[in-house]
């Protein structure tokens, strides 16, 4: 168990480095706490699992340092480490019965057998594996080979950190939601530092306190789901977290004020002068947006019910505006106006939130 | 639904049937035909029932041809597989080194059977080849066409180099369709270089490792050419394998009903050891 922080961390798989695209990742800074569960989010190929098998010592990095409790850990071996990693696929052991397979890791650190009889059959029956203990591990399902893996991380009381890398990718949709919450109560259970990496926002969201985005090797924000829902300090993760995601308008700002083709918007963060960005653009969720008598003039284009709510496509003069609204509210014809919830209009220069 | 009956579709069986009676049906009746008779050419044949096969099965000579050849097979395949699999295991996994290594391990399975034993003929020829010179040159009693330990140890030492890289190949193949999550997950787990290659590698070449000793089984049980060019059977009989035997029983002696009870009873050995092999080996894979 450990806290972990990352300094100054790259990474290129090239032998030389020229530009921006040819780091896997960049410029990495994380400061992870003892016991918590964090989660990676990102697409694939934004350098999450370059990351990940960083810290776990499958990577040497290019630059940086990787410390577990403050020690400088970034040239030792997996092994030293003492981590658990759960791969995309299951890695289980086909000549061996579940028990060897739970047991491997044990065995090759000379622990005694009685203490491993314990150990194994404890883990079996978090999993629910007991009663497949003694079958051959190759005949099980995919996700009863998934929890094998799971077990042979779980199986060592004394490691600094479980790492997940997307472990649910292979499972069954309804198995997914259990395993899932799984995981969660194992955390619960046994406090230990864990790390999620997924694409997959539900996942993340559900699984950590903690949320790190990444983006094109990148951490663009990290914070609790509920900051990433409601401060996006990234257009990325304004439109990578949430159903439908951020609308991203464009817009003018004239003397502080902010404004859509002539309609004046009132953002959060609107007090900016002059400014040096390229690009200035306004974010709102679908879900701060309403229907008034007065606002910002758009043109309804679609109306689609997700049971419990409308998503409503509008245009508007500065693109497209998604909005969410109770199913049993009434949607204007043609034309109508839009309200934005001042706290949760943001403007961002080059996507990058506009710090007041 | 009713299907429509339409024998028509036979005609569709007839081209594979035609092609497999004339290479396999055939040719095999015909043995079969000579095995149960005795004949004095003219194509005069007499009924002689199950008497070559009890002479065969009797006979000393069989014995030991049989015996050698189960040796030899075994000495083989004690070397080969081992070897291929060690090969294959420090072969480069990526850069120039793979086609160069592939390329280098083709070339002897890519060379004719006569030709392999012509040339090791040549290179082990105690006076003048390069093998046979240099082993006596360094104080070593060598001389292949006299001694039956070194011919022996000749065409053991020419199939190892002729068919090792068949081994190699398939090895390679089954370790490179491997995941590296797998090695990442037993690195992780602490597990020796030993515990990777046993509860990895090994399990994860089972298939095409059963390929390679069916296939290094069934040619190296039925090696012909290689040891007639190289040592001819000799000396003596030394290195008569049951082929050579057989050639020599048939074309030599023209015993054509022995010969072709000892074809069936050959024939019937190679199946039956395949079938035995392959069912142990693959006992597992259907439970799973």
């Amino acid at each position: 168990m450990s806290k972990i922080t990352l300094q100054d961390l790259s990474h290129s798989y090239l032998q030389s480095q020229n530009k921006d695209e040819d780091w896997a990742i960049r410029n990495v800074n994380i400061d992870w706490q003892d016991g918590g569960a964090y989660a990676l989010l990102g697409p694939s190929g934004c350098g999450k699992t370059t990351l990940l098998n960083i810290i776990s010592g499958l990577i040497n990095p290019t630059k940086g340092k990787i410390l577990f409790n403050d020690e400088d850990i970034t040239k030792k071996n997996p092994v030293e480490r003492n981590i658990a990693q759960i791969f995309q696929f299951p890695v289980i052991y086909d000549t061996m019965t579940v028990f060897e397979n739970l047991a491997f890791p044990l065995r090759n650190r000379q622990i005694p057998e009685d203490e491993i009889n314990n150990k194994v059959n404890e883990i079996a029956e978090m999993l629910e594996l007991t009663s497949t203990l003694n079958n051959r591990a190759s005949g099980l399902t995919a996700d009863g080979k998934q929890k094998i893996s799971l077990g042979r991380g779980l199986a060592r009381s004394d490691v600094n950190v479980i790492m997940f890398d997307e472990p649910l990718t292979v499972i069954d949709p309804h198995l997914k939601w259990i395993l899932r919450s799984k995981l969660k109560e194992l955390h619960q259970k046994i406090k230990r530092t864990m790390i999620y990496v997924t694409h997959d926002q539900t996942e993340a969201l559900t699984f950590a306190d903690q949320v790190v985005v990444m983006h094109d090797g990148q951490i663009v924000q990290t914070g609790t789901p509920v900051e990433l829902f409601e401060k996006p300090k990234h257009t990325f993760v304004g439109h990578f977290i949430g159903s439908p995601g951020m609308n991203i308008l464009s817009c003018q700002i004239n003397n502080g004020s902010v404004a859509i083709n002539g309609t004046k918007i009132e953002t959060s963060n609107s007090k900016i002068g002059a400014s040096n960005f390229s690009k200035i653009e306004l974010g709102i969720r679908p879900e701060f947006i309403s229907f008034d008598k007065k606002g910002l003039p758009v043109k309804i284009l679609n109306v689609s019910n997700t049971g419990k709510n409308k998503i409503i496509e509008t245009e508007s003069d500065g693109g497209k505006i998604k909005l969410i609204i109770k199913a049993g509210e009434k949607v204007p014809e043609g034309s109508a106006f839009l309200t934005f919830k001042k706290d949760y209009t943001y403007i961002y220069g080059d996507d990058w939130i506009v710090e007041k | 639904m009713n299907k429509t009956v339409n024998q028509k579709a036979w005609f569709f069986v007839i081209p594979v049937f035609v092609l497999v009676a004339f290479n396999a049906i055939i040719p095999l009746m015909t043995v079969v035909n000579y095995a149960f008779q005795e004949t004095f050419g003219n194509n005069q044949f007499m009924w002689e029932g199950t008497r070559w096969f009890k002479q065969i099965l009797v006979s000393e000579r069989f014995h030991a041809a049989l015996g050698r050849q189960v040796l030899f097979t075994l000495i083989i395949l004690v070397i080969q597989i081992p070897l291929g699999i060690f090969i294959a295991l420090n072969m480069p996994k990526e850069g120039i080194g793979v086609p160069i290594c592939l390329v280098l391990m083709s070339m002897p399975l890519l060379i004719p059977w006569n030709v392999v034993g012509a040339m090791w003929n040549i290179f082990a020829l105690p006076d003048i080849g390069f093998l046979g010179h240099s082993l006596n040159a360094m104080g070593f009693d060598y001389n292949f066409t006299q001694q039956s330990g070194d011919a022996w140890f000749t065409t053991i030492l020419m199939d190892v180099w002729h068919w090792t890289s068949l081994v190699v190949l398939l090895s390679y193949a089954g370790l490179r369709s491997i995941q590296p999550a797998y090695y990442q997950a037993a690195e992780i787990d602490g597990a020796t270089r030993w515990a990777v290659f046993r509860h990895i590698e090994l399990p994860k070449m089972k298939k095409v490792l059963t390929i390679a000793i069916l296939l290094r089984f069934m040619d190296s049980f039925m090696i012909y050419t290689e040891p007639f060019v190289l040592t001819g059977g000799g000396p003596g009989n030394a290195t008569a394998f049951l082929s050579i035997d057989l050639v020599k029983m048939a074309l030599g002696q023209f015993d054509l009903g022995p010969a072709a009870a000892m074809s069936l009873i050959y024939f019937f050995i190679v199946l039956t050891v395949c079938w035995v092999f392959y069912n142990l080996m693959m006992r597992n894979e259907s439970k799973s």
